[in-house]
């Protein structure tokens, strides 16, 4: 899987989670920079994302993700 | 990708497990439909493609899209949907169980509005009357505690005597808890049983040590029951639901550690269809009849190809016994009271012949309540099984081999549930005890009583065929009515009776068994029970009725719920039961009485009761419900209505 498809996903699952078409991810996006992505919907994105990849994120990552690209770096490496 | 053997022991063995809900059928096109949901113009065409999606399988991301399309519809209330106050108390995050249990409402047509207690601090809301929770005035509160807090207080080295004493506490302080949400709660308390997610400490030794966490936990549970079964608090096993799917699924340590979730948010789906389930049966709309197609369902191959010989069931084939087992199943549903039907592509006489003929056969076709089985629409079929069985069609729940003719049902009768059959038959029984479809809040002698009551309803349609007029008919049945107020020995019948009965329900008001209770302790309040006996059996407790004095006049009674069960609808006891109510209001001086008819969906068929029995119709003001109609009874002008009831005496 490539990291554009993998971004494409993360992509798709937050616009369903939040309900909002308009979210647009790139690698450098943070947290902050989407409206309503607070730490709940963090942890429910955290799930979402768990599920669709068939994957378990430690939770030393999940803690440490400073941006987007880092989720889906670590993707990456776990769908290898 | 690796080499075969490191994707076994690759990254798949760390995906996330989650609870299947493999019975509902998967979406064509989920997100299309969802958006097309959104932009309804009309609000309530909306809101009915929102609950037609809600009746697909979701996973934990669809949930939440659906909820978040749902609240994006602004519903306040709809026709056809019933709203529900719930209140969840928890001592861990139950935020993310909210929008499931708002989707698996949907799924049921229960609009609920959910209101989550400040985690960890329920005692403060149930004690403090100007509490948000108290504001809300829920209309059930369901208490969902982790079983932390007992077992940190119990040391692994304790004794028998010393847990017990520690677990009486813990249960003692819950029943506090309960009395104060009934309050609350409108006397509707559901407690979620405690989950196991300890650790073995002396790996199977554990189960001799009284002070091991999993004992404490399973003594925990054990006395809750105990006091739920006592007090008639609604259970929620999700403690048993966690060891069929694996811990795994419903609790996850990562999620625990990260926001103190409890129950894992990819069981969020399977948790809200749990509590509604409770809350549906607690509103008598759990299904009621279990109608079975015959061919590759009851048994395997055609009975019209193969024949008797060629059928395959039973033993000596792992297939044989797997359609066994749906009948073993089937057989059990039917001894707690669910109606069995057949409705099959057949010709009639080929199939009856199986019941009777084939040595493998469990079910016989005297556990049948209707038999259908003709090459015409199923549809159509469903509909004449659910009018003979004198049942609403959104009380079946229909098993069909055939993915043509579950979707066929589903498109015409998309409110019979059709449980979509894993393709291997050995997931049959599974799958539809997994649906839960029959979920039950009290199980009754009436529940016990109701196979023999459907056979002998056959004999009495049977009379009815060779009768020449139906008050010959009425009269041949030699019909006795046993009346008299609430008993606390049938209460529990009473209450299930009032809750369940759809049709022939006046108001539709439900009540808890506390406001029964009390009702029954006032004297003037009026209340009747009614048992219908004839010369074929017992039709069992089958009407009840509550009078309470108007607030303006004392002398002036009015009816704020009677309801009859369908299985005795054309009798004359509406009839014989108005005579008994004037009767009785009249020892008590009383002048008149006062029917109130809220249409709801269901009870179209005694739109006519009150002008029937002499009732008047009066000006209505000021009702909740604009339909309602109100109408009087002068006593001094009654006229006893004709019945071919006599009277055998007055219930204990």
């Amino acid at each position: 899987m490539r990291t554009d498809e993998i971004l494409a996903t993360c992509t798709w699952i937050l616009r369903g989670l939040l309900f909002d078409d308009s979210i647009v991810l790139t690698m450098e996006t943070r947290r902050e920079d989407i409206p309503n992505w607070d730490s709940f919907n963090y942890i429910s994105f955290i799930v979402a994302v768990e599920i669709k990849f068939a994957v378990k994120f430690k939770i030393a990552d999940v803690e440490s993700f400073e941006n987007v690209g880092a989720i889906v770096r670590e993707l990456m490496e776990m769908v290898r | 990708m690796g080499s075969p053997l490191t994707n076994i022991v690759g990254p798949m063995q760390n995906a996330p497990l989650y609870p299947m809900m493999n019975w509902l059928p998967i979406a064509s096109d989920f997100e299309g439909e969802l958006r097309t949901a959104v932009a309804s113009e009309k609000q309530s065409v909306g809101l009915e493609k929102l609950a037609s999606l809600a009746t697909h399988r979701l996973g934990f991301l669809e949930t939440i899209q659906l909820d978040r399309a749902l609240n994006r519809l602004n519903v306040k209330g709809a026709a056809g949907f019933v709203p529900v106050r719930l209140a969840v108390l928890a001592s861990s995050t139950v935020d993310h169980l909210s929008p499931a249990m708002r989707v698996a409402g949907l799924r049921r047509r229960l609009l609920i509005d959910v209101h989550s207690g400040r985690y960890g601090q329920y005692r403060q809301d149930l004690l403090d009357p100007t509490s948000s929770l108290h504001q809300f005035a829920p209309e059930a509160v369901l208490l969902s505690l982790t079983s932390q807090e007992a077992i940190s207080t119990v040391s692994i080295t304790a004794t028998a005597a010393e847990v017990d004493e520690t677990v009486a506490k813990f249960v003692g302080e819950l029943r506090w808890f309960w009395r104060k949400a009934r309050e609350i709660g409108n006397g509707v308390v559901i407690q979620q049983t405690f989950v196991d997610v300890t650790e073995s400490f002396f790996g199977s030794f554990d189960r001799f040590v009284p002070g091991a966490p999993a004992q404490v936990v399973a003594r925990l549970n054990d006395r809750l029951c105990e006091a739920a079964a006592q007090d008639g608090v609604f259970l929620l096993d999700i403690g048993r639901a966690s060891q069929r799917d694996g811990i795994d699924a419903w609790f996850d340590a990562a999620r625990w550690l990260q926001g103190k979730f409890e129950i894992a948010p990819q069981a969020a789906p399977l948790y809200g269809e749990m509590v509604t389930r409770i809350l549906a049966a607690q509103r008598g709309l759990s299904k009621k009849c279990l109608v079975l197609d015959l061919d590759n369902t009851l048994w395997g191959g055609v009975i019209g190809d193969d024949g008797l010989e060629g059928i395959i069931l039973g033993s000596g084939s792992a297939v044989g016994e797997a359609h066994l087992a749906l009948q073993r199943y089937a057989k059990r549903l039917k001894e707690r009271g669910v109606i069995l039907a057949v409705c099959s592509k057949n010709d009639a006489r080929i199939a009856e012949a199986v019941f009777q003929d084939h040595p493998e056969m469990h079910l016989r076709r005297s556990d049948i309540a209707a038999f259908v089985a003709n090459w015409g629409d199923k549809a159509e079929n469903l509909k004449a099984i659910a009018s003979r069985l004198n049942i609403g069609v959104d009380s079946l729940v229909f098993v069909d081999d055939s993915p043509v003719e579950r979707e066929r049902i589903r498109q015409s009768l998309p409110m019979v549930a059709v449980p979509e059959l894993p393709q291997d038959v050995a997931q049959y029984v599974r799958c539809l005890a997994d649906a839960g479809y029959f979920e039950a809040v009290a199980f009754t002698s009436e529940d016990r009583d109701r196979a023999r009551q459907y056979a002998e309803n056959a004999e009495r349609e049977a009379l009815f065929e060779s009768a020449q007029s139906l008050d010959e008919f009425l009269c041949a049945l030699k019909m006795s009515v046993v009346f008299g107020p609430f008993t606390s020995i049938e209460q529990t019948r009473v209450v299930q009776l009032i809750n369940k009965t759809n049709q022939f329900n006046t108001t539709a008001r439900r009540y808890t068994p506390e406001e029964i209770t009390s009702l029954m302790s006032r004297s003037d309040v009026v209340t009747l029970q009614f048992r219908l006996l004839d010369r074929i059996g017992d039709n069992g407790l089958v009407s009840a009725m509550i009078a309470r004095p108007t607030p303006e006049h004392g002398d002036v009674l009015e009816i704020e719920s009677w309801v009859m069960s369908c299985r005795v609808f054309g009798r004359q006891l509406e009839f014989e039961a108005m005579n008994i109510a004037v009767e009785v209001a009249r020892q008590q001086g009383i002048r008149a009485l006062i029917g109130n008819y809220v249409p709801t969906s269901k009870n179209g068929v005694i739109s006519g009761l009150f002008p029937s029995l002499g009732f008047v119709e009066v000006d209505q003001a000021g009702f909740a419900n604009a339909a309602t109609t109100r109408w009087a009874l002068d006593l001094s002008k009654y006229v006893p209505r004709n019945s071919h009831i006599v009277r055998v005496g007055v219930g204990q």
